[in-house]
């Protein structure tokens, strides 16, 4: 009788527990992440830009030489290290906070651009880190520590679906939304973010994966009740799907 | 194919989304706290026949606390 592992966990995912609450999603996330690079042979060459928000320790958790970003300016930051070193597979992960508030213009510029760089984008509709205030992504009703009536459209305006406009941006090689909330959707979710980085590796130009996650702590919910939030209240807004695709591929 | 799955229980959070995600519904949240002070998830023994090998409870782990694996009897 012999016992054969059906789940392996990659090298590059260094084995050691992460600071996230419990539940939540960018455990999940990272391990995607690992598992792209990992099938496309490029961990050696990869170089990640961390950003500012709950999974600034990325450093921490996935084994790459890595360059922390200021606040939102991820993009401007991966952009330098490309062109410097073309040669290198570049990524920057970012929540919603960083990447669609504070670092509105730096994602947008570096998109048009057309930025041989993947973003990896955590929608969490939240500021996880500082204690859950609102993000341009809070659900209209959602209730955050500065919005504690509620968002509102008249006040606050519409939540921003960045993959939408990032799709619509000239250099946008590849965009994508995908959510990690059944194991379905991971699966899809995996096969975007390796697409993603194929098409950094094959120079096509800037690609980005919005992943739908979960952040029990601030929406004051349990983990399982998150995760079926994101079914009922995130993805009906917030749709699944692939936004731009300049080789028209595999379907995610 | 019978399986079994390994829990680390010192990584594990409580968070049941691997008992969200399990087919089989076999999970459980136990009465035991590991030292994170969490209470965690396990298979009583008697039920791990009923596992199916499919994984979906690790693809669900945020963080990374679970091993599957699939049992072979030898030729
Ligand atoms: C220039 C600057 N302004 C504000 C902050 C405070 N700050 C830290 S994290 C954060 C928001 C992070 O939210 P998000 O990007 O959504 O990440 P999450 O924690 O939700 O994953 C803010 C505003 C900061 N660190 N630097
Ligand atoms: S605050 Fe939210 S995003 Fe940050 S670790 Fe906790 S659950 Fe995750
Ligand atoms: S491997 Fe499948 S059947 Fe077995 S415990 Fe995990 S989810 Fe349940
Ligand atoms: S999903 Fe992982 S961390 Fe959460 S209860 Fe199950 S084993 Fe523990
Ligand atoms: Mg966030």
């Amino acid at each position: 009788m012999q016992e054969i592992p059906v789940t392996r966990y990659p090298e590059v995912l260094i084995d050691r527990p992460t600071h996230y609450c419990p539940g939540c999603q960018h455990g999940i996330a990272h391990r995607l992440v690992a598992e792209a690079l990992t099938d496309l042979g490029v961990v050696e060459r990869t170089i990640a830009v961390s950003s500012i928000g709950c999974s600034v320790f990325l450093y921490n958790y996935l084994n790459l030489d890595t360059v922390e970003a200021p606040h939102g300016r991820a993009p401007a930051v991966a952009t330098g290290v490309k062109r410097a070193r073309p040669e290198a597979i570049v990524f920057t992960y970012q929540g919603d906070g960083d990447l669609a508030s504070i670092g509105m213009a730096e994602i947008i510029h570096c998109a048009n651009r057309g930025e041989r760089v993947t973003v990896i984008f955590v929608n969490n509709t939240v500021y996880g880190m500082t204690g859950g205030q609102m993000a341009p992504t809070t659900l209209l009703g959602q209730k955050t520590t500065t919005c504690p009536g509620g968002r509102c459209l008249e006040r606050e305006g519409a939540p921003i679906r960045m993959a939408e406009i990032i799709a619509s941006l000239g250099g946008t090689a590849y965009c994508a939304r995908v959510a990690v909330n059944t194991v379905k959707n991971v699966m899809r979710a995996k096969k975007a973010i390796r697409n993603a980085f194929q098409y950094q590796l094959d120079g096509k130009g800037f690609s980005f994966v919005e992943v739908l996650a979960t952040c029990p702590t601030n929406w004051r919910l349990s983990p399982t009740a998150a995760n079926e939030r994101v079914a009922t209240e995130m993805i009906p807004y917030f749709p699944l799907g692939t936004f731009q695709d300049c080789a028209a591929t595999e379907e995610v | 194919m019978p399986a079994r799955v390994q829990f680390r229980e010192d990584r594990c959070k409580g968070c049941l989304l691997c008992v969200q995600a399990c087919p089989s519904g076999i999970i459980l949240q136990s009465s035991r706290f590991n030292q994170l002070g969490y209470k965690i998830a396990e298979i009583p023994h008697e039920r791990m026949q009923e596992c199916k090998g499919c994984a979906f409870c690790a693809l669900m782990c945020p963080d990374y606390a679970i091993t599957v694996f699939k049992i072979e009897e030898d030729a």
